[in-house]
């Protein structure tokens, strides 16, 4: 067992600064076993949110060493304990207190984008069919836990506060997931465009790289978004093609 | 969002993190800038791009197609440089052609993420605060230009196709009693690689993912699409790597070529 320094952002919407706590490490723990650990001992009003401690409910984003990563799923033997950890809010969103921060953003966000819209059922009973080979492409898209580090990285929200002009790499792949799925028939091209700021995003993966469901973000979601605005917008022979066969 | 002006804004290089996150940025920019200086000077120089010695054939890949040569050179068209080029300005023949494998990777998707890191700090790395207040990203011009990217991926297309018949053309000596036959030299194989880490490159980038099956919504009615989507997508997957080797060993064959040119390596004729 050693004593290791954990350096916390404690304060709320007002300001605050780090607090330095030292408690045991042992094998095994996670930065969320620590954190609780501090709690116990020494912090007992520190706020931070968690539930599942699976990596599966995406409560405990925060900021460990500078990095966005869920607490429940980084190890202690995997940091450098001897410099001590300093962890933080995510800094894309308002801090309510501690390391919780205000998401309602996103809720918002979310219902901007056009839901699902199914064609017409194939079967009489209401039911679809549709081959495996059109269900592969959006399992990936599936698996967000919606824990918003991707959100939290992007410098798009987190230098510039573009918050109001693109809705992020969560909301990207939610887009992509729609516009790729066999039984929509909704297009969210013109709104990627114009009221989503697709082109805000630079790729310079910085949602991809902390994504802890490990979903290719740029590559497989937001690349084919903006190849889908350039097809409707910025390629004058696709254009022409359309108007030609008027499709 | 109502209450984003409570975030903070930080001054540029402002960060928590402490490991080296300077340090892939970093090689990024050594590594583009150290090939834009070669390519610039290898392009600018209008001689040692071509090699026959010893009966082979080996075009630097920086010079082909070669439109402008002399008359020795597999050149297309029967001048040293073309009629309408101004007198006072050099002329290289590379000047001609490089500005279409240049466009496809100025605005090729991984290339834009790395230049815009490592030359714009926009942002210099993840979580790290940029020198600039303002950002348009490619929301408009000039970087809403970027969309041109399918169209320079067709035209590097074609030079693939060209490069790879200047791989197959290395194969073919010219004997002294001037026939010609099969053989494999270090150069050829110099040659050939280029065309294929190129192809895999070229041939693996988002756009012909998405041009040719990944814009559909239903792959079940459109199975040669689907394979073929299947196929850019496990280039796709290392298209970081395709890049750097590509890019890499290019600027090799090209300085391959011109020390064979210039007498300083042998090429070696294995059979």
């Amino acid at each position: 067992m050693t004593k290791t320094r954990f350096s916390i952002w404690r304060g709320d919407s007002h300001g605050g600064g780090r607090q330095d706590y030292e408690t045991e490490v042992t094998e095994g723990m996670v930065v969320l076993d620590a954190v609780h650990q501090i709690q116990a001992e020494s912090a007992n009003d520190l706020a931070v949110r968690w539930n599942c401690k699976a990596g599966k409910c995406g409560s405990c984003s925060a900021e460990i060493n500078g990095r966005s990563r869920l607490m429940c799923m980084t190890r202690l033997s995997d940091l450098p304990l001897e410099q001590g950890v300093t962890i933080d809010p995510m800094q894309t969103f308002p801090v309510l207190r501690d390391l919780v921060t205000d998401v309602k953003w996103n809720y918002a966000t979310k219902q901007r984008i056009q839901k699902f819209t199914p064609r017409t059922p194939d079967a009489e009973d209401g039911t679809w069919r549709i081959a495996t080979v059109d269900t592969e492409r959006v399992q990936e898209f599936r698996k967000c836990i919606e824990c918003y580090l991707c959100q939290d990285v992007c410098h798009v929200l987190r230098e510039h506060h573009l918050h109001d002009e693109f809705i992020g790499p969560r909301f990207m792949v939610y887009a992509a997931a729609l516009e790729m799925q066999p039984l929509d028939t909704g297009s969210r091209v013109k709104a990627l465009k114009e009221d989503f700021g697709i082109g805000y995003c630079n790729i310079t993966k910085c949602c991809t790289d902390v994504c802890p469901e490990g979903i290719k973000i740029t590559d497989n979601a937001i690349i084919p978004l903006k190849e889908r605005v350039a097809d409707e917008y910025y390629d004058p022979i696709k254009r022409l093609w359309r108007k030609l066969t008027k499709t | 969002m109502s209450n984003a002006d409570t975030l903070k804004r930080r001054s540029f290089g402002e960060t928590a993190r402490i490991d080296a996150w300077w340090l892939k940025p970093g090689l990024v920019f050594v590594g583009l800038t150290a090939f834009i200086a070669y390519a610039t000077w290898a392009g600018m120089q209008g001689k040692h791009y071509f090699y026959d010695g010893g009966g082979a054939h080996l075009l630097s890949p920086f010079y082909s197609p070669l439109l402008y040569g002399q008359a020795h050179e597999p050149r297309l068209f029967a001048a040293e440089l073309p009629s309408w080029w101004p007198s006072f300005l050099p002329f290289s023949a590379a000047i001609l052609i490089l500005a279409g494998p240049a466009g496809m990777r100025v605005t090729c998707y991984y290339y834009r993420g790395a230049y815009y890191k490592s030359f714009w700090a926009d942002p210099v790395a993840c979580g790290v605060g940029e020198p600039r207040k303002s950002y348009w990203g490619e929301h408009r011009i000039p970087l809403l230009l970027h969309n041109a990217h399918r169209y320079f991926f067709y035209v590097a297309g074609v030079y693939v196709f060209i490069l790879f018949y200047d791989g197959l053309r290395a194969l073919v000596y010219v004997n002294p009693d001037g026939s010609h036959s099969l053989g494999i030299g270090v150069g050829s194989i110099v040659l050939l690689l280029n065309a294929c880490f190129l192809a895999g490159y070229t041939f693996g980038c988002h756009c012909h993912r998405h041009l040719l099956g990944g814009h559909l919504r239903i792959f079940a009615k459109a199975p040669v699409q689907h394979a073929c989507y299947q196929c850019i997508s496990m280039l796709n997957r290392r298209h970081m790597y395709w890049a750097w080797v590509s890019l890499v060993w290019v600027g090799f064959s090209d300085l391959y070529v011109r020390m064979c040119a210039m007498g300083v390596w042998t090429d070696w004729r294995i059979f």
